[in-house]
């Protein structure tokens, strides 16, 4: 592996006697070196294992199992002194669950937090990832509902074993296939199946297809985390991930002809419909990643300043 | 013979218990049972061995328990065995024996090399797949990726089996037993296996759906060319299916010879049972 990679993971986790950790009244990052020792062991398989499917010793979080606590564990195994981190909900700062996993990072750190990518190098998110450009600064934490792709078409612990282990996707494969005869088109949405690395499928849940595109040979770090059923997996940079797709039936991603967002006017941000107040008010677009939004606005609004892209 | 056989099976056995080969003392034909006293073990299949050839049928009759089954899911890998060998011409041109492999291997020469249809339909498709599902999931097993010739392979294999083009997106669970076996035998030969074992393939059906899936089954064996193993307890299949066949009793081959000799003049007194209880 890498050494840059390795660091990414591990030299951040040092910390310092004039960080900001050394006047917390808790471990820094909350849980003990032990636990974060064993999740960053799980972390370092999933990198070097790329969509490997890691089993670890899942903790109790002060969260509900189910609402992010799998990218928590991810995220405070991993914080370092020198860390900025930013959490999205549905792609807002200020979701609720985005407030209080943020909230709960920076107490037990003392690090500082932001709403933008440029200024952040810790971002955990669940379903989105930022619109903006990731580097190498980067590493993203998703929180992972359902991390077995082949969930839907088998139960079977072992048998799940068996497919992944001989890259036997034969009835992924298949449920794709059903899917576009009973619909004509290939409806899944979030949670598409990709092909890591040409070796293992992973769900890349609970991102949009949107999203999928900006997974492949990227320059940052992604891990997923899933709290609920102790999975971690990773897609380190520069990997390949190729959605699953027919040959014949190119992979789209979600496009509303004639849509724009409200708020900043953009056509070419991933967009959510806001249902209409009133049955007479048809309902409107907007940008899903709130922060990127604002400064789409400020740009447009002010084309001097604070244009950083 | 000589040495163009496509499947070739030697000295197989499959003991269920202890794996005590005292076991052969007190089992088999001249003891009248399977099971052994002495060590109490099941004596399923023993130096079970033949030769099929491109094109050929090989029948394997006997009553109930004779271990016909047996023979077969030892050879597909759907059970260890005890002892054998089974070389396949696909793999390594014969030189290997596949009871040999590691079971993911094993596992992969179910895609194109050796294919099976069970007596129950539910064994060898899934109900809550579409027809064409079905097929699909051989098919891309075999890397196959598009889907506008999957499609048109599905439907070919679906016409051929006589399974109404009308059917082909719905699901399996839906369709009759003898409808059910018809795309079984679809999904078998979607990658034109050299291969093919059928194991009691119309028992359980009614009489004339048997008779049509029977017709079917006899085209496509001479369309295909493919060297197949006909397991089943009923001389009517075997007459018609086979040219070869080799007689079970109690795990063990009693009689192996042409199947229409074997009928006119069956030599081991169980044959001549089978036969005469079939001609009754
Ligand atoms: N798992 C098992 N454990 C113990 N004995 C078994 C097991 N499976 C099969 N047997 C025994 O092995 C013998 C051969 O069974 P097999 O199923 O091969 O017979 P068959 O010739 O296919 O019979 P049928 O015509 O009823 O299908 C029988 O005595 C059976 O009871
Ligand atoms: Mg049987």
């Amino acid at each position: 592996m890498n050494t840059p990679l390795l660091q990414q993971v591990l030299d951040r986790t040092t910390p310092v006697d004039d960080s900001p950790a050394s006047h917390l009244e808790v471990n820094f990052g909350l849980l003990d070196e032990y636990s974060k020792r064993e999740i960053r062991r799980a972390i370092l398989t999933a990198v070097a294992v790329p969509g490997y499917q890691v089993p670890f010793g899942s903790r109790e979080m002060p969260v509900a199992r189910g609402w992010g606590s799998g990218g928590l564990q991810i995220s405070l195994a991993i914080v370092g002194p020198y860390d900025v981190v930013k959490v999205i909900d549905q792609g807002d700062d200020e979701g609720v669950n985005a407030v209080n996993l943020r909230r709960l990072i920076v107490s037990s750190t003392g690090i500082p937090e932001s709403t933008t990518p440029e200024d952040s190098t810790l971002i955990q998110t669940r379903h989105r990832i930022p619109e903006d450009p990731l580097d190498e600064r980067h590493t993203l934490v998703l929180q992972v509902p359902v991390p077995e792709p082949l969930r839907g078409v088998e139960r079977d612990m072992r048998e799940l074993a068996r497919m992944h282990a001989e890259a036997d996707y034969a009835r992924m494969w298949v449920s794709l296939y059903e899917d576009k005869v009973r619909n004509g088109v290939i409806t899944r949405t979030t949670g598409y199946p990709c092909l890591v690395n040409g070796r293992y499928v992973i769900a890349t849940t609970p991102i949009p297809r949107w999203d999928v595109p900006r997974l492949h040979r990227s320059r940052f770090l992604a891990l997923f985390g899933a709290g609920r059923e102790k999975r971690i997996y990773a897609v380190p940079p520069h990997t390949d991930v190729e959605p699953l797709t027919f040959e014949d039936v190119p992979f789209e991603v979600e496009v509303t002809p004639g849509a724009s967002c409200r708020t900043c006017s953009s056509t070419e941000s991933f967009l959510v419909e806001i249902p209409g107040a009133t049955a007479g008010d048809g309902g409107h677009w907007v940008c899903s990643d709130s922060d990127w939004c604002r400064r789409n606005r400020e740009r447009l609004q002010h084309p001097s300043r604070g244009d950083r892209s | 013979m000589t040495t163009d056989w496509a499947l070739r099976v030697s000295s197989l056995g499959k003991i269920h218990g202890s794996a005590d080969l005292r076991a052969l003392e007190d089992t088999g034909p001249d003891i009248g049972t399977a099971k052994s006293a002495i060590t109490g073990s099941i004596v399923a299949a023993w130096d079970v061995g033949f030769e099929v050839s491109p094109g050929e049928a090989l029948g394997v009759i006997g009553e109930s328990g004779s271990g016909k089954s047996t023979v077969m899911r030892c050879i597909a890998g759907d059970q260890p065995s005890t002892s054998g060998e089974v070389h396949l011409r696909t793999v390594d041109d014969g030189r290997t024996n596949v009871l040999e492999l590691d079971p993911s291997a094993r596992r992969r020469l179910r895609i194109s090399d050796l294919a099976v249809v069970y007596q129950d339909p539910a064994e060898g498709l899934r109900l809550n797949v579409t027809a064409g599902g079905n097929i699909a999931e051989a098919l891309t097993a075999a890397g196959w990726r598009h889907f506008g010739r999957i499609r048109d392979r599905a439907a070919e294999l679906l016409e051929r089996t006589e399974v109404p083009h009308s059917r082909m997106d719905d699901l399996v669970g839906t369709f009759s037993g003898g409808m059910r076996q018809r795309v079984q035998l679809a999904k078998a030969l979607a990658n034109e296996p050299p291969v093919l074992l059928l194991d009691e393939p119309t028992t359980g059906l009614d009489a004339s759906v048997a008779a049509g899936v029977l017709d079917l089954i006899r085209n496509l064996l001479e369309e295909t060319g493919v060297a197949a193993v006909v397991v089943s307890h009923d001389f009517a299949v075997i007459e018609m299916l086979t040219t070869r066949c080799v007689v079970m009793n109690h795990g063990r081959i009693v009689e192996a010879g042409l199947t229409d000799r074997l009928l006119e003049d069956p030599h081991h007194p169980y044959s001549q049972r089978l036969v005469g209880a079939a001609r009754a």
